[in-house]
């Protein structure tokens, strides 16, 4: 770049230099904050479908309510894993700060495990509402309930497949700067969907519940 | 506490930037604040502790306590990460977020009101919606 012989704005070798310099920082920050607006994209999927959730969560066409068929014990399970698989998440990230292969490893395999065990728990509730006729096509509000929970399950089994694949980048590359940057993509990813289960425990479970 | 997440870094072009630094403690308190903040809605509801109606307010705000906690100790935000633009990005999130939901809750509140043919005493504006159907 230094080396083109027509430099607009008569600028000299120095300053394209530094320019240049300036502009070569820009990706690192970069990756995190297009990581971010996609997150941000993503919220607003979830939003529509919080929004179809409470246009039609009392829907109920003579069939089940949410009264009769959630399992708040159930819930209070789930939600329990995905917030231990938050700070065991954390401790992956606090690890892999230090430099600490094997533990960063460990930990994201015990984030992994819990992921998986919200996972089947939710697989269970899903089969077990399909099996007593509460399926997605019973109701509006059915629909609507499969649709929501039904996506944040989807993403939760997209970020399980994400962290395999991110371990075996780790132990075959180690903690290289590009392996640190994924880990702090997954871990936003990570924790944004608990942030989204709040949403969906509150608004979903506990006020369906409620008359 | 947003100062401790993150710490100045001076690069040699004397630009600085944020970078965030993960501490166990932070991790720690907003763990146990969540658990606390998740905790307690769920213990109201199971147990029926309070009338239905100020059981749903009072989760309602729960929920966005814990929303704040976690976006700041599990999300790490705060105004200086990527030089703000991301909580610019979270602020104009929120505003679409307000207004895909409120419009839509109070759009279709009306249309439920107004357009329900079950309603007893229709008066002469809602024959008109009716041969509409």
């Amino acid at each position: 770049m230094a080396n083109n012989p027509s430099i607009p704005g008569g600028l000299t070798a120095d300053e394209v230099t530094a320019r240049y310099m300036v502009r070569e920082h820009h990706p690192e920050q970069g990756t995190l904050l297009g990581f971010w607006i996609y997150l941000m994209s993503d919220c607003l999927i979830f939003a529509s479908l919080f929004a179809t959730y409470a246009v039609l969560g009392r829907n109920y066409a003579g069939g089940p309510t949410g009264a009769e068929l959630f399992d708040l014990t159930l819930i209070a399970i789930n939600t329990g894993f995905l917030l231990l698989s938050s700070i065991t998440f954390g401790v992956a990230m606090v690890s892999a700060q230090a430099k600490k292969l094997g533990a960063t490893l460990f930990w994201m395999a015990v984030t992994g495990v819990l992921g998986l065990a919200f996972l089947s728990l939710e697989l269970y509730e899903f089969q077990h509402l399909i099996h007593e006729g509460a399926g997605p096509s019973r109701s509006g509000f059915l629909t609507a309930f499969f649709a929501l929970v039904g996506t944040h399950g989807l993403h939760v089994l997209f970020g399980a497949i994400w962290l395999v694949t991110l371990m075996v980048q780790l132990s075959k590359h180690g903690l290289t700067t590009e392996n640190f940057r994924r880990l702090q993509c997954l871990s936003l990813f990570w924790h944004f969907l608990d942030v989204v289960w709040i949403g969906v425990f509150t608004f979903v479970y506990l006020m369906g519940v409620l008359p | 506490m947003s100062d401790q997440l993150h710490h100045a870094e001076h690069d040699h072009d004397g630009h600085t930037t944020f970078v965030t630094h993960y501490s166990m403690k932070d991790y720690a308190i907003g763990f146990l604040l969540s658990l606390v903040l998740t905790a307690i809605p769920f213990w109201l509801v199971m147990g029926h502790v309070l009338p239905p109606e100020t059981t749903k307010y009072i989760i309602m705000g729960f929920a966005a306590i814990q929303f704040v906690v976690q976006m700041i100790y599990f999300l790490h935000m705060n105004s200086k990460s990527e030089g703000g633009w991301n909580l610019m990005a979270l602020l104009l999130t929120s505003v679409l977020l307000v207004i895909v939901l409120a419009g839509s809750i109070w759009v279709m509140h009306h249309m439920n009101a107004n357009m329900m043919p079950a309603m007893g005493g229709a008066s002469d504006t809602r024959h008109g919606m009716h041969d509409m159907q």
